[in-house]
């Protein structure tokens, strides 16, 4: 199941109901407190949809909180021990052009990537990301729901290869497991 | 005994230094009488800093408001003298606030100490920005929304570092002598503690032999350095570099004894100025030019 959580929503309920605007460090804290605390209800395994479409402005401090912040608990790094406490994805609804200058500010910043649909509908993996898995998660995305070795046709690249890949893009939280395959974050939001 | 400080003609972020000169010997305590009867014009920069100057003061100083006409009302407009009146004992013609109608001045003067204080600046500046930058500057909408980020950012830094409140103002006007274009120019000044002490409170500073105040505003302007631990942290002021760099705008940021400036083709200020009059606190000044090549 796709959760769905209106960023205004959380603003409205954990700050001020008088603003619109995502900016300064405390309110995006706030907001991230108030995502948690939706998505421990959801179980341990989630895909959440969140929605900026009604969000006025959003600032580099805030989407530090909000976005990378609540991204990096999830995202396994090379070398980690510590697998993270649930299994979390998430696609980025309604980001529009000045969204996307801080969210991709931020995500360099802590070398991370999300996948993010734009306010026109586009579907796209926004961050830091090297070309090759950028490649993976849009031939992913085409595919839909897959296994490695349907992925590996049609790359055209051995099956270890393509495991490797497509458990990188999982590790980044853009891609998850399902069952046996593979199904990239944003084909199924 | 009271001192007397005469403010210039023309009050901004260069000639303020004038100020500061004739403070620099002076003690906290001592009374001064800032005259600024034969004041004809003060950019945001100039009202914001002669409020935080009043801060730094232990003894209330006065102040002689312009005599110009002209120059009273502007400044009545643009909402100094609410303050001033708290600020100073004041002598002269200051007029009473009078709400601004007109769009030169795009934010008067605001208080900023707390995180509210930054959603209300935001909110404000978004109602009126939209329309005129892209009218008289010439830059799209986009463009406004960035501009409103770099306010923001710019606020927090009031509220997150500088332990006391301060001020922003936004204001356009025709910068005819070094420019020949319209200007959007952001003013945020506070009497805090100024980017030196704030960094020096992190533990993660680097040791070094040299460290003033240059050396601060080095690291937290260009290297975004900040006194959190928090790799997250230090990108406001990167992002308003970013902001600047985009529509060839000019940063400057002054703080203890010294002040950084990242300068634009346009301009011929230096990147790094030192052994400048002690002042406390941090004062920032961010400029948009009008953009031409795309009329």
């Amino acid at each position: 199941m796709i959760n769905h959580i209106d960023l205004s929503t959380v603003l409205r309920r954990t700050v001020c109901d008088l603003y619109s605007d995502l900016v300064t460090r405390p309110t995006g804290a706030a907001v991230r407190d108030g995502i948690e605390k939706q998505l421990a209800e959801l179980g341990e395994h989630t895909l959440t949809v969140i929605d900026f479409s009604h969000v006025g402005l959003l600032d580099y401090s805030c989407a530090d909180e909000i976005v990378a912040k609540l991204l990096i608990q999830y995202v396994v790094r090379g070398g980690a021990v510590d697998l993270p406490h649930r299994d979390a994805y998430f696609v980025f609804r309604g980001v529009n052009d000045a969204h996307l200058d801080a969210i991709e500010t931020v995500l360099e910043r802590h070398d991370l990537a999300i996948v993010a649909q734009t306010d026109d509908g586009a579907t796209m993996v926004v961050g830091n990301l090297a070309e090759p898995e950028r490649q993976a998660w849009e031939m992913m995305f085409r595919l839909g729901r897959a296994v490695a070795d349907d992925f590996r046709r049609e790359a055209g690249i051995a099956l270890d290869e393509a495991e490797r890949t497509l458990d990188a893009l999982c590790r980044r939280r853009l891609a998850m497991r399902l069952d046996d395959g593979y199904v990239a974050v944003g084909a199924t939001a | 005994m009271t001192t007397v400080i005469n403010v210039p003609q023309s009050l901004d972020d260069k000639s303020f230094e004038a100020v500061l000169e004739q403070l620099a010997p002076l003690a906290l305590d001592e009374k001064v009488l800032l005259d600024a009867r034969h004041t004809r014009w003060a950019s945001p920069y100039g009202l914001t800093a002669l409020l935080t100057l009043a801060q730094t003061r232990l003894e209330r100083p006065t102040l002689s408001a312009p005599e110009a006409e002209e120059t009273t009302s502007y400044w009545a407009r643009t909402g100094f003298y609410r303050y001033a009146e708290e600020l100073f004992e004041l002598h002269g013609a200051a007029h009473k606030h009078r709400p601004s109608t007109e769009s030169d001045v795009l934010l008067e003067i605001t208080p900023v100490a707390k995180s509210e204080d930054v959603h209300e600046v935001v909110w404000r500046i978004q109602q009126k920005s939209q329309s005129i930058l892209a009218r008289e500057l010439n830059i799209d909408a986009r463009a406004t929304m960035g501009f409103a980020m770099t306010l923001s950012e710019a606020c927090q830094n009031i509220v997150e570092h500088a332990g006391r409140g301060g001020w922003v103002a936004v204001q356009t006007y025709r910068w005819q002598r070094r420019l020949g274009r319209r200007v959007v120019v952001i003013a945020v000044c506070d009497a805090g503690v100024g980017f030196r002490k704030s960094l020096e409170t992190s533990q993660t500073r680097r040791l070094s032999d040299r460290w003033d105040d240059g050396m601060a505003l080095e690291d937290a302007v260009i290297r975004g350095v900040s006194r959190f631990r928090d790799p997250g942290r230090g990108q406001g002021l990167a992002g308003v570099r970013r902001y600047i760099g985009r529509w060839d705008g000019k940063l400057s940021v002054r703080s203890g004894t010294a002040r950084i400036a990242i300068v634009p083709s346009w301009d011929d200020d230096v990147p790094l100025e030192e052994n400048l009059p002690y002042f406390p606190g941090a004062q920032m000044q961010i400029t948009i030019p009008e953009r031409v090549a795309d009329r």
